[in-house]
């Protein structure tokens, strides 16, 4: 490049700003608890993430699944915020936000939608019990694959599912993670 | 649900790596004040946009033609209201250069033809290709190739041998 280009090509004024974008269909952000960063998302005003997962993957398979019209866009995270950190304060045993699982394939889907009903705050169940109870008793293991690729975890309970032997098994967050809001819940039932 | 099979990006990836060139090259083509207006309505219309890509290739040259046509709708929006009586013997058209970084450069560039300084700044300002800048401009790569080659000629006149 000439002296000419080079000096077209340096252009430059200083305070550029950022642009200001209207709602996004999938707004999202990211949140730092005490079971680590957890990347949370809405669509439509249901929950469609609280992963674990990078930002880059998760907002990615957002992008595929719901719109790519994605955008970090705290505020609408206002309410899930909200209930998450209740939760891991122990002052919430239920979440009232709803979930969309639109990342979750068929089956994931079917392990995942009742979870709720199928456990319960301070208590745990093991693979096998809950692949029984959703009519897959030999499943045992491709259900705890689905666990294990919980889009919306903590709001699904997949932390309450542990191996038949007492062990915890494994935990998108780390089982530090799982063991943490094992005993969150258990201390405050305990105390109720 | 709408399933996508282009597999674009997250808007948000496109807005963090290219909301600089795009604020950078809207006030190179509409000025410091008009600049940061176009760089908003040029992010509005691409998020409105977005969905309906058939093609995840050149975003950002995508984004820079948006950019510039904001630019050109600004510009438009503006002519009417100057008086032709009073037009000044220099072209106010373009961004006001006196406060500028480099305002000698950019007072040239500012009384190049439109077609040409368009040309120009897409391409050195934008970092586009002819491709690029031809999109922008709607016309060929041949095309641009001489509107920025005859912009250089004009400045290099203009600013003197070992500008």
């Amino acid at each position: 490049m000439n002296a000419l280009e080079d000096r077209l090509s340096r252009f430059s004024t200083p305070d550029l700003k950022p642009p200001v974008l209207p709602d996004a269909d999938v707004a999202y952000a990211l949140h730092d608890t005490a079971i680590g960063t957890l990347l949370l998302a809405v669509a439509h005003g249901r929950v469609v993430a609280s992963s674990f997962g990078d930002e880059e993957t998760i907002t990615g398979r957002l992008a595929r699944a719901v719109s790519p019209r994605v955008l970090r866009q705290p505020r609408a995270l206002d309410a899930v915020r909200g209930e998450l950190d209740e939760y891991l304060a122990g002052e919430r045993q239920e979440f009232t936000v709803q979930v969309d699982l639109a990342l979750a394939t068929p089956f994931q889907q079917l392990v995942l939608s009742d979870l709720r009903t199928h456990t319960s705050y301070g208590a745990t169940k093991s693979y096998g019990e809950l692949a029984g109870e959703i009519d897959r008793p030999k499943a045992a293991r491709a259900v705890g694959t689905a666990l294990g690729a919980n889009p919306v975890c903590v709001l699904l309970p997949c932390h309450r599912i542990i191996g038949s032997s007492g062990s915890l098994t494994g935990y998108a967050g780390g089982l530090d993670a799982k063991r943490y809001l094992l005993n969150l819940e258990k201390k405050r039932t305990r105390s109720a | 649900m709408v399933v996508m099979t282009v597999g674009l990006p997250p808007f948000q990836a496109l807005v963090d790596a290219h909301w600089r060139d795009v604020a950078r090259l809207a006030r190179a083509l509409a000025g410091p004040v008009d600049g940061d207006d176009v760089a908003q309505r040029a992010w509005e219309k691409a998020f409105a946009a977005y969905p309906g890509l058939t093609s995840a290739k050149n975003l950002r040259s995508w984004l820079l033609t948006i950019t510039a046509r904001c630019a050109t709708d600004v510009h438009r929006a503006r002519k009417p209201q100057r008086p032709l009586d009073d037009a000044p013997a220099v072209a106010v058209d373009g961004p006001d250069a006196a406060a500028w970084p480099d305002p000698n450069l950019w007072q040239a560039v500012n009384e190049l033809p439109e077609r040409q300084r368009y040309a120009i700044t897409l391409k050195y300002v934008g970092d586009l290709d002819h491709h690029g800048v031809a999109a922008a401009l709607d016309t060929t790569p041949a095309a641009s190739r001489r509107l920025v080659s005859d912009a250089l000629a004009t400045l290099r006149r203009t600013l003197g041998v070992d500008a």
